[in-house]
């Protein structure tokens, strides 16, 4: 890389010839507002909020674009920016809806902020705001197109990250509106409730359908019994959404602050990751010993398996027919540990709490009701369930640690990797090696999988079968994979898909803001809490080996073909439509 | 909204289209403007199908033909009546004579009136503010029109 000199408020900077003024100014920790500049995504320039003078420029340039030149001398503090800018974020807020203080997004939006540190008092021009109704017809996904300031992030999102391409502008200026093609409700538009568009909508235009009120009124019912499940990924995420640094995990004190929530059991969704190594494990040696269809494709992320639902269902027969842990569990609390606790399971109440907006649209799936129920009641991400705890007020720092109850709450180093991607792979690596070749697995860190490269792959000898695994993740990624499985190209065995970058801990659901730096610390946390655990292979778990004597019998018992596994629908790419069967 | 599907004849019009420019989503505008010339416009489904031809998505056609004035997803009539709305007309009865040819055709701004004689747009100054209030009758102009003389000066158009 060559290096480019140019000066910033007449301060020298060295540059890398290709960056944009932007980066060159963050790289010398100089501070440009921003708004529709997102790290994840290709600049837009598309709201001028970063505009700086450039000697020898007529104009003021947004800087997210504009590259750096030999020479070149940047202002980021002249009146004329200043005033500029000044002019844009009034613009901005001229025909935003003023009620910051009933919106998702007070205290994380990045347009209040930008009003805040600019110091707006007043803004010169008002308009009415242009009187969208809001589109809450989607099971994960609410859209407000008032609070939308037309930055595209979602779009890019939806297109780059995850080859979905269903949002769109349409329209021009002061009619534009940003949506699902063809006006269609979200609900019945194509999109696979990732949720990565709200992750870097910098307003509250767009936000998870919030499950707040009624996991309220459930905690709140004497007569009702609530269970609640955690995954994986949130225990290192919610201390950023409290005031925390990236990184932490905070597993006992988020049990900690469940109990003090009034929930009645608080059990662990890695219990039932661990469940899924069993299953899936075996149904891959099944296939595989059996000429079954390979390859196996995983079945935890329900963002994914919209996605191949209604792009590639060809290839549903090779996705594993395991429900997700989340599912899993649910059917498990309302049938075996209603059975075991006496519980009634029709005043059972399961909640999961998820980095994750998918899953309240898996909960919600006709089919999840194997217990008799629906399986899974109520789905809150990591946000929804930050925002319960500083609602009564718990201090989450100071909170003593607590630990998760029995029968479903113990769980290994294979169901915490979970939620980095790559851990599915390596989780069931460490199990499918020792199960197949009676041998133990000398060492379990399976680094090939690991890492935010997006397709990884890997070949582990197990036994005299030379297993080729890969693994993707964010949509866009998958997408390349799959096209190479369509084509009968790799040879894969085994194959992990997870919908969002950097797997669940990068999911939809999670603290705002989410950045590949950040995604890095949660991913090294995630791997610190698999070293720290006890037992790090889902076939040791004690738990496991009991619910199998007591209740399940083996993997892929008839039992656990009830209630764990599950069927999928081949969809059209014709908005949500249901593929019609022959 | 039902997103339907396309009738055979439909689509091997577009296929023929399509094959005579290329799949290539770099001729969009073009191989647009040339479905609707022959079909006379864009609805959603048609939309859909280019996108699929071209291995877009529907949203990216859809933002194009949202964006250019000249596209319309709505049938067009044999002619095409515009009525100024820029400031001169707009408060020299402009607001009302739209009105009155809106009652007129049946329909509303962008639509269609149900005989599929006119289509309704309105127009943003058409230089004749001296004149004003005025409008358009395709390629016909009318001056300090009353919306007492809007059934006279439409019913020469069949
Ligand atoms: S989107 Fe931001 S600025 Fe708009 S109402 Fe919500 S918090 Fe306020
Ligand atoms: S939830 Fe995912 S698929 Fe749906 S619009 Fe947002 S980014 Fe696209
Ligand atoms: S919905 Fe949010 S991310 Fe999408 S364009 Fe509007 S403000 Fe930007
Ligand atoms: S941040 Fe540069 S134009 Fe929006
Ligand atoms: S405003 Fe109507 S012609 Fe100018």
């Amino acid at each position: 890389m060559s290096q480019v000199n140019i000066t910033i408020n007449g301060q020298t900077v060295a540059a890398e010839a290709g960056m944009t003024v932007l980066q060159a100014a963050q790289a010398a920790g100089i501070r440009i507002p921003t708004l529709c500049y997102h790290p994840d995504l290709p600049a837009q320039g598309a709201c001028r909020v970063c505009l700086v003078e450039i000697e020898g420029e007529r104009v003021l340039q947004p800087s997210c674009t504009f590259k750096v030149r030999e020479g070149m001398c940047v202002h980021t503090r002249s009146p004329r920016v200043r005033k500029a800018r000044r002019t844009v974020v009034e613009l901005l807020l001229s025909d935003h809806p003023s009620d910051c203080t009933a919106c998702a997004r007070n205290g994380t939006c990045e347009l209040q902020s930008l009003a805040e540190e600019l110091g707006i008092r007043e803004v010169r021009v008002k308009a009415e705001p242009p009187g969208h109704e809001v589109d809450d017809s989607s099971f994960s996904v609410i859209r407000d197109p008032d609070k939308c300031v037309l930055c595209r992030r979602c779009i890019e999102t939806c297109t780059v990250i995850q080859s979905v391409s269903g949002l769109r502008i349409k329209g021009r200026g002061y009619d534009s509106v940003v949506g699902a093609a063809f006006d269609l409700p979200l609900g019945s538009a194509l999109c696979v409730n990732c949720g990565q568009c709200i992750n870097r909508c910098p307003t509250g235009a767009l936000t998870e359908k919030s499950h707040i009120g009624a996991v309220w009124a459930a905690l709140e019912d004497p007569d009702t019994f609530t269970v609640v499940q955690t995954a994986p990924a949130v225990r290192v995420a919610l201390g950023e959404a409290l005031g925390m640094d990236p990184g932490k995990i905070v597993t006992g004190k988020m049990v900690a602050a469940l109990r003090a929530l009034g929930f009645d059991r608080v059990f662990d969704t890695d219990f039932t990751a661990d469940l899924t190594i069993m299953e899936e494990g075996y149904e891959l040696i099944h296939r595989v010993t059996t000429g079954g269809v390979l390859p196996q494709l995983t079945s935890c992320s329900p963002g994914w398996i919209k996605f191949i639902e209604h792009f590639y269902p060809d290839l549903l027969p090779n996705v594993s027919s395991c429900k997700s842990p989340q599912q899993m569990f649910g059917a498990l609390a309302k049938t075996y540990f209603a059975q075991e606790a006496g519980v009634d399971p029709a005043k059972m109440r399961v909640v999961s709490i998820m980095p994750c907006t998918a899953k309240k649209f898996e909960a919600a799936r006709p089919e999840m009701n194997d217990s008799g129920y629906q399986d899974v009641d109520y789905v809150l991400t990591t946000r929804e369930l930050a925002q319960m705890i500083r609602e009564i007020g718990i201090d989450f720092e100071t909170l003593e640690e607590s630990g998760f109850d029995d029968p479903l709450g113990q769980s290994t180093g294979a169901a915490v990797i979970f939620g980095a991607t790559g851990g599915v792979m390596e989780a069931a690596l460490r199990t499918a090696y020792e199960v197949i070749t009676n041998e133990k697995l000398e060492d379990i860190d399976i680094h090939a999988v690991r890492g935010m490269q997006g397709v990884k792959e890997a070949t582990v000898q197990v036994g005299n079968l030379e297993l080729k695994a890969a693994v993707a993740h964010g949509l866009a990624n998958a997408r390349q994979l799959l096209d190479r499985v369509a084509r009968g190209e790799g040879g894969y065995h085994f194959i992990e898909i997870m919908a969002c970058p950097g797997g669940c801990l990068g999911g939809g659901g999670q603290p705002i803001p989410t950045s590949m730096e950040i995604r890095k610390s949660r991913a090294a946390a995630i791997y610190q809490a698999d070293r720290d655990l006890p037992i790090r292979r889902s076939h040791e778990n004690p738990s496991i080996q009991a619910i199998y004597e007591k209740f399940l019998g083996k993997p892929l018992s008839e039992k656990s073909h009830h209630l764990l596994h599950t069927k999928y629908t081949p969809r059209t790419r014709r908005a949500n439509q249901v593929a019609t069967r022959e | 909204m039902a997103v339907q599907t396309l009738c055979c004849e439909t689509s091997n019009q577009i296929d023929a289209i399509i094959e005579r420019r290329g799949a290539d989503p770099d001729s969009l505008i073009e191989i647009l403007h040339a479905v609707q010339e022959e079909i006379g416009y864009l609805p959603c489904e048609v939309q859909e199908y280019v996108a699929d031809r071209l291995g877009i998505a529907p949203g990216a056609v859809e933002g194009v033909v949202s964006f250019y004035s000249f596209f319309t997803t709505v049938p067009r009539g044999r002619h095409t009546v515009k009525v100024c709305q820029g400031t001169a007309c707009y408060v020299r009865g402009g607001k009302r004579l739209l009105e009155a040819v809106s009652k007129h055709c049946g329909c509303g701004v962008g639509e269609t009136s149900a005989d599929m004689r006119f289509s309704l747009d309105v127009v943003r100054c058409v230089g004749a503010c001296g004149l004003s209030p005025v409008m358009t009758v395709g390629d016909d102009v009318y001056e300090r029109v009353k919306p007492t003389r809007v059934a006279e000066i439409l019913a020469k158009y069949e």
